[in-house]
């Protein structure tokens, strides 16, 4: 294993290090170095969006990130979504609307809607659907995924 | 896949990254935002012995307005272009644009020069480049020189630029206030890659307010038939060939239409309506 390198981050509030190879994907490093498997390997070439985490506070693929570019960055997965034993404001609506099935694309739509709503806190359904377009899902036909953005918007808007 | 085994390295400065392309004499592969470059290493398409990763590098990452132009350094990311003020009243074609780059945790990571560097046929930048006839910087061993669009896009995936050479800076002269602009895509799913460029052509065009100059937008919109030569989306440059049906319905609700007085009523779609049609189209013209 040549050119191991050091790779220093946080990941939901907490400081990781780990050492890998550079060729390492951002992802595998998550879930293999990690142990944080609730981020998903899909493509992994930037198409299906079920990787998607927050790098520093912005929604990225972290299949089509290099493990060492993360080093010093700070980063959310969708582990980090629910705080103090409450499913954030997005989950619940997830599970209100049917907003997923077999949950395979739901990490990376949460965190994907997460980022989107932050920068568009009113959206319109059509708004919604394009903002989501970044990730694939094979099972809900989106509708009840629309539906719970929606409502989660509203939720976030009045407050937790 | 994963990516085949490189060195890897993240310089600090222009000059750090120059010294390294050099050490590699051509097998290093400069990393942008990595939107295109990963996945080909993903899929070992690519296998450069060293990316030299540019994300480290906080001089490339500017957006400054001067007299008649703006310039935007190389490693800036499409979502900061995308909310920039400057380029929203300067360049309104490049925000319109950039809205359709990839999906929004694309424009992330995605830069402005990276994706003009890589060329791809179906990518808007270099469209935006050429439709508005400006220019990248390069620097290399030698030093700097400055690139016209019309000299940089070679063909597919190809430019002018050198292995040992890095694309820093996009120059682009500002619209004019009032200036009509359209963007125009065919593409069978938005923000996708690679997967139907044969399929796909992106253009934009721009043209003066003078009622006498609507031709020459005409003309640039038929060019885009010839597609996959980014050469086809220069604006008022490309000649008509060919008769693909899409150019051929865009130019009748686009260039073509009678309806004058202002703007010309572009075939404006959003991204959503696009995705939602079997054959999207979507436009961008400049009166």
């Amino acid at each position: 294993m040549a050119d191991m390198m050091t790779v220093r981050l946080k990941v939901n509030g907490v400081a990781h290090e780990g050492r890998c190879e550079p060729r390492k994907l951002l992802v595998d490093f998550i879930r293999e170095d990690l142990g944080l498997t609730g981020t998903h390997v899909g493509c992994e070439h930037g198409i299906c969006g079920a990787c998607t985490i927050i790098v520093n506070g912005e929604s990225a693929r972290s299949c089509i990130m290099l493990a060492v570019q993360a080093d010093g960055a700070e980063l959310m997965t969708v582990e980090g979504l629910m705080q103090d034993g409450k499913l954030h404001p997005l989950q619940e609506a997830f599970r209100e609307h049917h907003g997923l099935q077999c949950g395979f694309c739901t990490p990376g739509m949460l965190m994907t809607a997460l980022d989107f709503l932050r920068t568009n806190p009113s959206p319109s359904d059509r708004e919604i659907r394009e903002g989501i377009s970044a990730v694939l899902c094979r099972c809900t036909g989106y509708q009840g995924i629309v539906n719970a953005v929606r409502a989660a918007a509203a939720t976030l808007r009045g407050g937790r | 896949m994963k990516p085949p085994k490189f060195e890897y390295h993240a310089p600090r400065t222009v000059d750090e990254a120059l010294a390294l392309l050099g050490r590699y004499g051509g097998d290093a592969k400069v990393l942008a935002g990595g939107q295109s470059l990963m996945p080909l290493l993903n899929f070992r398409l690519a296998r450069p012995a060293a990316p030299v990763d540019l994300n480290r590098i906080p001089s490339l990452a500017f957006i400054e307005e001067s007299v008649g132009r703006v310039r935007l350094g190389a490693m800036t990311r499409q979502r900061t272009i995308e909310f920039s003020p400057v380029v929203a009243q300067r360049l309104p074609l490049l925000k319109e644009a950039t809205r359709w780059v990839g999906h929004l945790p694309i424009r992330t990571r995605g830069t402005i020069g990276g994706s003009i560097a890589h060329a791809d046929p179906s990518a808007e930048y270099p469209a935006v480049l050429t439709a508005l006839e400006g220019e990248v910087v390069a620097r290399g061993a030698k030093g700097e020189r400055v690139i016209k669009a019309a000299d940089l896009f070679q063909t597919y995936l190809t430019t002018t630029l050198t292995p040992d050479e890095i694309l820093t800076e996009v120059r682009l002269p500002a619209m004019a206030a009032g200036a009509g602009y359209a963007l125009e895509e065919f593409s069978r799913r938005h923000g996708d890659h690679r997967h139907r460029r044969g399929r796909r052509a992106r253009r934009a065009a721009l043209q003066d307010g003078a009622p006498g100059h609507r031709r020459r937008g005409a003309r640039a919109g038929a060019a885009a038939r010839r597609r996959g030569d980014p050469r086809a989306r220069r604006a008022g440059r490309g000649r008509h060939r060919g008769r693909g049906p899409e150019s051929h319905r865009a130019g009748r609700s686009g260039f073509g239409h009678p309806r004058i007085g202002g703007l010309p009523s572009p075939p404006h779609r959003s991204p959503h309506e696009a995705r939602a049609r079997a054959s999207d189209r979507s436009g961008a013209w400049l009166t």
